[in-house]
């Protein structure tokens, strides 16, 4: 990589992704705004009773009595300040709703992430090496059950036999509530609420991790530079480290980069099946409310997300393979 | 079925001795015990805490520990005391004088004097709720007399004010935190001050709500709990493995799913009551928009009420967690009317009479197909649907079913876009509180709530207007007979069920329902054996 070229390369992707990013913004406000009902209807509704004025009120404290042209204006001005609005229906700033939840959906998905890339691979390098065994049947058969099998139901079984058959694990939540605890005992207590919901979404993409890397690791294998490396006698393992493990990373990253764009927003159904209170349950009940803000708040910072780790993945692939250029 | 029913009466049988044992023992007088947490769930997550502000069922709930109103009901809504000692009705039916109990104090240390309960009925409540303000604009007048008395006079006589001071209509709020700002958005809102057994503690969102003992609470030695603990867990069979593995000891309302209550009737340390839901009294029933046709004609509808086994419904959709349904009142409410009843299941009958209406059936044995929309409140509004299509299929109607989203459902209810749906609300004790919004031609409004059915009726209207009106009980009751009357034969409205949401706990909590208005209730006197 010339680092010469780097800053210009950089830049120009920024700008880019600025305009991609407020070209979301604004299709994000159409499609919302396109659902049927609005936030004061859904108010009215779960209050149980209503009259014209308390509607009436509603709408002209949510703003939504201005033409949407004006809303989106308003909108927009305040994303180009970085200020993403204000939810009337929470009575709370939305970079604070956000800003909220983010940490607990981060650690959940980042768990899930780097369990889902080491066991992934590492069962895909296995049973690549030791192709065609019984090695590699086991964990062929069982990356193609976590790959088939829905996240829901993963979940609740897993919740059926740690929580409630061995009662080892708490069933929901993020840590336990109203019980005084020591830093340390305190890291545990959410250490184990993390573990079943970390496994519940990290199966599916262990499964994807294994057959990725077994299938690249095998095509790789079979190349002549492996066979060279072997023929000059260098060892199996340090083959399969150097020579075939690095070459098959590329599809792998790939796959790594679109995975943590999804870091945000991928976790709604885990989030709701163990109440853990994270960014995509927020987001998928301001969506049943029609908490506009809220919903294009953690819309934007999703977009934001994935444009960043493209960006990280292009210049990953320039780290791992030499070959690849900026530009 | 032979299976479910089996297991229905298991359950049933097993109940049974339990509720008595615990109900002798607290005749037997359990010596209360101080100490402890109630961990319990709160579903969905309410937007905002501050009771009036928002009126939603879980709001309520939790607000229930934190304000209180003026007074309580008992399952026969008789009022009892609660802030207001005791109060008397001047003979004309206009005044009403209630005094205070001594020494109350809001969680900020400030005293509550009349002053706050003449500005939480006569501004506070005026301003943010609906249901409050239809009631209220009835007082000409609201006069502090002293500090501990608090006198309203009406312009005319209203019969049902009285059912008007529970904590879940009418909290009493601080009037010193709220006075000369914007009410929805005073800092108090986030903070929620009262007067109530629990002040608030924490909220983090998503997660969980702590409330905690208020120690300068009025009634002295109480409350018993050092705690409660709301915790929000967003899906249903997550709410029934935490109830189930002990790390909550209380669900209500919606919290467990109808078809999962007799699985935690058959556990030996859970209780599960129905009861405590006297105050709101809810009735369901599907909706029928008149402008369609062929629902305008009376027939019709008297033959799809015909069609569907109600008893079926609340025993093997509600798993008898609800009573069949017999007219528009709910049998809890004032002046409901045994005698009048909406037609009972009959196909047979059904089906002569869609014949006598001119809808014969076609080759396929579909006199007419009408759509159906989907109540989006849980799972078993959908197993619902599905039922009344196969009970509308054996008359020969075909009915379609559409799912919607809350925010979908809202909108198209509400602008009369339907043809059939489901909807259920409270009757609030009284007919002119909660029965007569869905009848009177006066309340076709594109509102959710009103009579978005569109039916109308003049003498229905005069009826329920002279019920409204009149200062005699005995004259109320008089119209709202002969309001019943017609209506079941009318059936503007499929009237299914008497609704009821269970309260499931651990047998160690004692005193959680112990009023018409159940789990909203203070829980100044629940206590862990």
């Amino acid at each position: 990589m010339e680092l010469s070229r780097l800053p210009a390369y950089l830049a120009g992707r920024l700008v880019k992704a600025a305009i991609v990013i407020l070209a979301i913004v604004v299709c994000n406000f159409f499609l919302i705004h396109a659902a049927p009902g609005d936030p004061a209807s859904i108010i009215a509704g779960q209050s149980g009773s209503a009259d014209a004025r308390f509607l009436e009120q509603l709408r002209a404290q949510f703003g939504l009595d201005q033409p949407l042209y004006v809303q989106l204006w308003m909108y927009l001005k305040g994303v180009l300040t970085l200020d993403l609005g204000f939810s009337h229906r929470q009575q709370a700033s939305v970079a604070a709703l956000v800003w909220d939840r983010l940490p607990a959906t981060l650690l959940l998905t980042g768990a899930a992430f780097i369990f889902a890339i080491v066991l992934g691979v590492t069962m895909g390098a296995l049973a690549a090496r030791r192709v065609g065994t019984w090695w590699d049947s086991i964990i062929t058969v069982l990356a193609l059950a976590f790959y088939a099998t829905p996240l829901f139901w993963v979940g609740l079984m897993l919740v059926l036999l740690f929580s409630v058959t061995l009662e080892w694990l708490p069933s929901f939540g993020m840590m336990s509530v109203g019980v005084e605890m020591s830093g340390i005992g305190k890291v545990l207590d959410v250490g184990k609420h993390l573990l079943l919901p970390a496994l519940t979404l990290g199966l599916f993409y262990v499964a994807v991790y294994a057959r990725l890397s077994r299938a690249t690791m095998l095509e790789v294998a079979d190349q002549d530079f492996v066979k060279t490396a072997r023929a000059k006698g260098v060892p199996e393992g340090r083959i399969l480290r150097r020579h075939i493990l690095r070459n098959a990373m590329l599809p792998v990253i790939t796959f790594a980069g679109i995975q943590a764009g999804q870091l945000i927003g991928g976790s709604i159904l885990v989030e709701t099946v163990f109440a853990w209170p994270g960014i995509g349950r927020l987001a998928f009940e301001a969506l049943l409310a029609r908490d506009y803000q809220v919903l294009m708040g953690v819309f934007f910072c999703t977009s934001v997300m994935v444009v960043l780790f493209n960006l990280i993945t292009d210049l990953l692939y320039a780290v791992v393979d030499p070959r690849v250029e900026v530009s | 079925m032979t299976t479910l029913s089996r297991r229905g009466l298991m359950a049933a049988a097993a109940t049974l001795p339990v509720l008595w044992r615990v109900e002798d023992a607290i005749a037997q007088g359990v010596q209360p015990k101080r100490g402890g947490t109630l961990t319990t769930i709160v579903n969905p997550e309410p937007p905002v805490l501050h009771i009036g502000v928002n009126n939603q069922a879980p709001t309520l709930i939790v607000g229930g520990k934190m304000f209180q109103g003026l007074l309580r009901y008992d399952a026969q809504l008789k009022p009892l005391p609660e802030l207001a000692k005791s109060w008397e009705v001047s003979a004309d039916g206009l005044e009403y004088t209630f005094h205070l109990q001594e020494n109350v104090k809001f969680h900020d240390g400030k005293p509550m004097t009349s002053e706050d309960v003449v500005f939480s009925i006569m501004k506070f409540h005026m301003e943010v709720s609906p249901r409050a303000r239809g009631v209220f604009a009835r007082i000409k007048e609201g006069v502090a007399v002293n500090p501990t008395t608090a006198k309203f006079v009406l312009s005319e006589p209203f019969e049902p004010f009285l059912l008007m001071f529970d904590v879940t209509v009418s909290a009493i709020v601080p009037k010193h935190l709220f006075e000369g700002q914007d009410f929805r958005q005073a800092p108090a809102v986030a903070r929620p001050v009262g007067t109530g057994p629990f002040k608030f503690a924490e909220w983090q969102r998503g997660n969980f709500i702590k409330l905690e003992r208020f120690d300068e609470y009025w009634k002295p030695g109480q409350p018993y709990l050092d705690a409660i603990i709301y915790r929000v867990v967003p899906d249903s069979q997550s709410r029934r493995l935490a109830l189930e593995s002990g790390q909550v000891i209380l669900t209500q309302s919606n919290d467990i799913e109808p078809f999962d209550v007799p699985q935690m009737r058959a556990r030996p340390n859970l209780e599960v009551k129905t009861t405590g839901w006297e105050y709101m009294g809810p009735l369901m029933w599907v909706e029928f928009n008149h402008r369609v046709k062929p629902l305008d004609d009376v027939r019709v509808r008297r033959a799809l009420t015909m069609a569907v086994n109600r008893d079926f419904i609340a025993q093997r959709l509600w798993f008898g967690i609800g009573k069949p349904a017999t007219g528009p009142f709910n049998s809890s409410t004032r002046f409901y009317d045994a005698s009048a009843k909406a037609p009972g299941f009959d196909v047979n009958a059904a089906k002569a009479l869609l014949d006598e209406a001119g809808l014969k059936p076609n080759a396929q044995g579909v006199r007419f197909t009408i759509k159906h929309m989907s109540l989006p409140y849980g799972e078993v509004f959908t197993r619902l649907g599905e039922f009344l299509r196969q009970a509308f299929r054996q008359v020969g109607v075909d009915l379609q079913l559409e799912s919607v989203d809350v925010g979908t459902w809202s909108q198209r209810t509400a602008n009369w876009d339907f043809d059939t749906t489901i909807n259920y609300l409270y009757q609030y004790g009284d007919p002119t509180l909660g029965v007569e919004r869905s009848y009177v031609s006066t309340n076709i409004k594109k509102i959710l709530f009103s009579n978005v059915s569109g039916y109308a009726n003049p003498q229905v209207d005069e009826l329920f207007a002279k019920g409204r009106d009149a200062a005699d009980p005995k004259v109320r009751q008089e119209a709202f007979s002969a309001v019943q009357k017609i209506l079941v034969s009318d059936v503007p409205l499929l009237w299914l069920m008497e609704m009821s949401f269970p309260t499931i706990y651990d047998k160690k909590l004692n005193n959680v329902i112990t009023t018409g208005a159940g789990v909203h209730a203070s829980f100044d006197d629940v206590f862990l054996a």
